[in-house]
């Protein structure tokens, strides 16, 4: 059985937990899998129980830069940014049809690696890595420039040309749904890269380079090293040879990036950062459907997500109704292993993430909010930390302010519109929001208002592969999905070219 | 014949005339209107003299401005009166073709498209600034001719010409093609080159915009031009465009030939050197120039139609304001409007209070000679339009609907009509199916939403559509249910230069207003050629 108090209970011996083999732990570096230069290793750690799932290669500057001088030599000289825009669909097609043959597998890495409910890998962050490749390869080719209108005899037009070899730097909370969302638009402009994937979380970048290369991405096109950020990724920032840095983490990680950047060889960047995203729940709102989402919002992921509706602000004359709905639903949010199918939430990723919501929680008592829910570890072995919920939180203390990454919601109470939104943008970030509402003036007026890159009315986490996602202010720049997602990995040339007699101009 | 087009104003920003407020459904300038009944005698005064001469009634062929080949001339006539305000030349085959004869050498050797996009640009603009130095003559021309409130033309529709003219001279130097991906060593590249000579065809009901609408895409993307005019009210065309070639306009690119439709209209649908076909008018007069096309040189068309537009007020409508908008919906401009709010759909929640709301509305909306301040509806622009929207609302009396008010004439002068309101329309009854294009309410009950999708959407026309409503799903749900090619969601008849406007089933094909117009006078040309060892593809 699943624990049904909120985690309470002891390791279920019922829950079957599949056992992987783990058949990639080495670097994948011009279509081989290889030993780091170095020989050392790192341990990746299962979250449910602590223990040692594998050792990985630890990559290192000297094997950035095979990589990166694989990738370069297949820019600059092999097949794929040479290959027709429908040649590369048709091997990114089978790239993604190899993903939904091992799904299964897949979903079980994932787990393992990141404590992610396995049933949701299943059927959400496998197949969703699966389409955003087909949806890129599908944009293959469709990448058009212009032709312009020159305010002379002259004959304009733009080639909008892959920009090289990217680095994509990419974070252990949505280790499948990153790496498709980086790889497969650089795929499909036809970009070499160099991917490295987080620390806590190997295992399935691993698997996918080797699906890569089954489905015909020729050798040095996909790279992945794994390692540290200190030495891998801060070796791919500031690598010369570069030409473009993708990364998802942290605000404080993504401004290392930049500068690395910027005292390399000033290659543009794209971060998608932190958050403190607010869900604002008005008077008109359902009761049962905003507390749904609400709870979601916060707790989705163990609460490991930049997009975490993390402050949630009610309008009075909805506040106690809200809480009230929300002490019952939360009772039946299951805390529990993650390969169980009726648990709601899995261990937390790893000892350090764990101990900082802890702490982030004793912040929230010793500043005065009221724990309205939760508040503790639960009692077992991995990384399991109760839903947890504070009201009475205002504005300036820590955990209304900084991202805490766990299950933990504050609750804030609000009379007016224009106070809602105020104090929903009295953040250093602007990654998402929540507005719930069924009057139209209302949503209108919040979506314009609040100073965020994705606006979700009367929902949450309306993610779709076709919709850009990234950030205001310091939750980062540059966007993420959809069409907007492929042209960073894009350059623009004009070209102008003298006309003669032309009867039009 | 039903042939329009809205200005833009409803929700205008800094316009604060009365009239405006009155537009926007502010209820104080309603109440506190002097002239507070239609009843008035203002249509039964002596006629305000307009403050304008007229001064240009001949053709304007090749930058002159000549008689017609056969010396004819027509009268245009004030709508107060049904007196003649000038004799214009009159054109037919044999003008249209020394037009298009023209706008044909402009296109193929003269300057116009040839120029660079900017200085194309630098003469729109010119043009405006002219348009805005002389706004109340036009403005008053426009009335004349018209029948228009003169607040109406001069602070809502001269300024939103000027500010058309503005938007297009914009786009001159902004027209894309694209640079293709090819499946090989290929560089592909298309270019949008303009379309040639362009015909343009406009109705009555809003001379100045409909010119605007037409002539500013078709100028800034290159094109030479021949325009057709309404015979109902060929005044302002040429005064602007008089204004157009002093700002440098070189002979030959826009050329305006007054005239009737069977006679000069269909002379420039059929004519075998006109490149492209643009057409605003009614639904009939619309199928008449697709065939005068066919039959030609297939000449592409483009056509705004008539409507039988729905203005739904669903059940959580705040009354008073849905009455507002809804009354604006349908009696701005005479009613003359092919976007019109002409089935007025209600809930039947909040049915009663509004079709007597809606009543107490009419009777207040001040008519008379429009060239008062103050005054909200003039005369209809003819005597057959007159005419015409007297036997609807017989035909509306007829088949049971119930008048609420109106119904009638109002004076013994000129083309004024009481501002009539139906209730208990029925969906079959001719009030709620065809286009009156006048001063009449037809009031409808429903019950619930799908209903009144399947209702509102069951009509040849889908030109536009309003709803009013505070519900964010129930307008979430209209906006895609109903099948028409503007939505407007507690708004109406807002109309910025780059909102697309055009319609669905038989209120036309195409789009004008904003970028997608400039596809109108475009031709697209894939230009191929192969690549030697390309560094990508």
């Amino acid at each position: 059985m699943a624990v049904q108090s909120n985690g309470n209970g002891s390791l279920d011996s019922h829950v079957k937990v599949p056992v992987p083999q783990i058949k990639f732990t080495k670097l994948f570096i011009n279509g081989e899998f290889v030993d780091s230069v170095s020989g050392k290793t790192f341990q990746t750690i299962d979250p449910r129980n602590r223990e040692v799932i594998a050792e990985i290669a630890e990559g290192g500057k000297e094997d950035v830069d095979l990589a990166v001088k694989a990738a370069r030599e297949a820019f600059d000289n092999g097949p794929w940014p040479r290959l027709p825009g429908f040649e590369r669909r048709k091997i990114m097609m089978k790239f993604a049809d190899l993903i939904d043959e091992n799904n299964e597998e897949l979903a079980t890495l994932e787990t393992i690696d990141a404590g992610k409910l396995f049933f949701l890998c299943k059927i959400m962050e496998i197949p969703g890595a699966a389409e955003t490749i087909r949806y890129y390869a599908g944009a293959a080719d469709k990448i058009h420039g212009e032709t312009l209108k020159m305010s002379t005899a002259l004959q304009g037009y733009t080639l909008h040309e892959p920009i090289g070899v990217v680095g994509h730097i990419i974070p252990w909370n949505f280790p499948s749904q990153m790496f498709a969302m980086k790889v497969g638009p650089a795929l499909a402009a036809g970009c070499t890269m160099v991917v490295k994937p987080a620390e806590q979380t190997p295992l399935s970048a691993l698997f996918y380079a080797h699906l890569a290369k089954l489905a015909g991405i020729p050798d040095g096109v996909l790279n992945v090293v794994t390692g540290f950020g200190q030495t891998a990724g801060a070796a791919i920032s500031s690598h010369t040879d570069i030409d473009m840095v993708s990364f998802t983490g942290s605000t404080e990680v993504g401004r290392l990036v930049m500068q690395a950047a910027a005292t390399s060889n000033l290659k543009p960047v794209c971060l998608e950062l932190g958050g403190k995203s607010p869900i604002l729940i008005f008077d008109d709102a359902d009761v049962d459907k905003v507390t749904e989402l609400a709870l979601q919002g916060t707790l989705f992921n163990k609460g490991e997500i930049c997009v975490a509706g993390s402050r949630v602000f009610v309008q009075e004359g909805i506040y106690d109704k809200f809480l009230l709905k929300l002490k019952e639903k939360v009772k039946n949010w299951v805390v529990g292993d993650p390969f169980d199918p009726t648990s709601h939430q899995g261990p937390q990723v790893n000892k350090k993430q764990y101990d900082r919501i802890l702490s982030y929680i004793e912040h929230g008592k010793k500043e005065g909010a009221t724990l309205f829910h939760g508040g503790k570890p639960c009692d077992r072995k991995g990384y399991y930390i109760e839903p947890t919920i504070f009201t009475d939180v205002t504005d300036e203390m820590k955990i209304a302010q900084e991202e805490i990454f766990g299950p933990v919601m504050s609750v804030f109470k609000f009379k007016t519109v224009e106070e809602a939104i105020k104090r929903a943008n009295a953040t250093k970030y602007g990654l998402a929001a929540g507005v719930m509402t069924n009057n139209i003036n209302i949503a209108n007026t919040v979506a314009r208002s609040i100073r965020a890159g994705a606006i979700w009315i009367n929902c949450y986490f309306a993610f779709d592969r076709d919709s850009p996602y990234g950030g205001y202010k310091m939750s980062g720049f540059g966007r993420d999905m959809g069409m907007d997602g492929l042209k960073k990995y894009l350059v623009v040339k004009a070209v102008a070219t003298p006309i003669y007699n032309s009867p039009w101009l | 014949m039903a042939a329009k087009r809205v200005s833009s104003l409803l929700l205008s920003r800094s316009f604060t005339s009365s009239l405006a407020s009155r537009l926007t459904g502010g209820k104080s300038a309603c109440q506190a209107r002097a002239i507070s009944r239609y009843s008035t005698a203002a249509a039964l005064e002596e006629p305000i003299k307009p403050p304008v001469n007229v001064e240009y009634t001949k053709l304007l062929i090749n930058g002159q401005f000549v008689d017609a080949a056969s010396g004819k001339t027509f009268p245009t006539l004030d709508p107060r009166t049904g007196e003649v305000i000038a004799h214009v030349a009159e054109g037919d085959a044999e003008d249209v073709n020394r037009a298009v004869a023209a706008a044909r050498k402009a296109f193929d050797e003269g300057p116009w498209p040839r120029l660079t996009a900017y200085d194309r640009q630098r003469i729109l603009l010119r043009f405006a600034d002219l348009v805005e130095k002389h706004n109340d003559e036009i403005a008053a021309l426009e009335t004349w001719d018209n029948g228009k409130p003169y607040e109406q033309a001069a602070k809502i529709e001269v300024p939103m010409f000027v500010r058309l003219m503005r938007y297009y001279a914009g786009w001159a130097d902004k027209i894309h093609g694209m640079t293709v991906p090819a499946d090989g060593p290929y560089h592909v590249q298309t270019l949008h080159e303009p379309i040639g000579v362009a015909g343009q065809i406009i109705p009555w009901n809003f001379p100045l915009l409909m010119y605007a609408w037409k002539v500013g895409p078709a100028l800034a993307c290159g094109n030479t031009v021949v325009l057709k005019t309404a015979e109902q009210t060929p005044l302002s065309a040429l005064y602007v465009t008089k204004l157009l070639h002093e700002a440098g306009l070189p002979s030959g690119v826009l050329n305006v030939v007054s005239g009737f439709g069977p006679t000069a209209g269909a002379a420039l649908c059929s004519h075998m050197d006109v490149d492209k076909l643009a057409f605003t008018g009614s639904t009939e007069t619309g199928k008449i120039i697709l065939e005068l096309s066919a039959r030609s040189n297939l000449k592409p068309v483009t056509l705004e139609l008539g409507g039988k537009s729905p203005f739904i007020v669903c059940e959580d409508a705040d009354v008073d304001n849905a009455v507002e908008l809804a009354h604006f919906a349908l009696f701005f401009n005479q009613g003359q409007c092919c976007c019109a709010g002409s089935r007025t759909y209600v809930h039947e929640r909040v049915y009663d209070e509004f079709v007597e709301k809606a009543t107490a509305r009419a009777l207040k909306r001040s008519v008379g000679d429009p060239f008062r301040q103050e005054i909200e509806q003039g005369p209809q622009v003819d005597s057959e339009q007159f005419e015409k929207i007297l036997r609807y609302i017989r035909a509306g009396v007829d088949s049971g609907a119930t008048l609420e008010t109106g119904g009638d004439r109002l004076g013994e002068k000129g083309y004024y009509i009481k501002p009539t309101v139906f209730s208990n329309v029925q969906d079959d009854m001719p009030i709620a199916k065809e286009e009156i294009f006048g001063p009449v309410q037809s009031i409808l009950k429903f019950k619930d939403l799908d209903e009144v999708i399947r209702r509102a959407n069951s009509s040849r026309y889908g030109l536009a559509a309003g709803v009013f409503t505070q519900n964010l799903d129930t307008a979430n749900t209209l906006m895609r249910a109903l099948r028409a090619g503007t939505v407007w969601i507690n708004c109406f008849d807002t109309f910025d230069a780059a909102i697309p406007f055009g319609g669905y089933k038989m209120s036309g094909q195409g789009r004008e207003k904003g970028e997608y117009s400039l596809k109108n006078y475009l031709q697209v040309k894939a230009v191929v050629t192969p690549l030697k060892n390309p560094a990508w593809l």
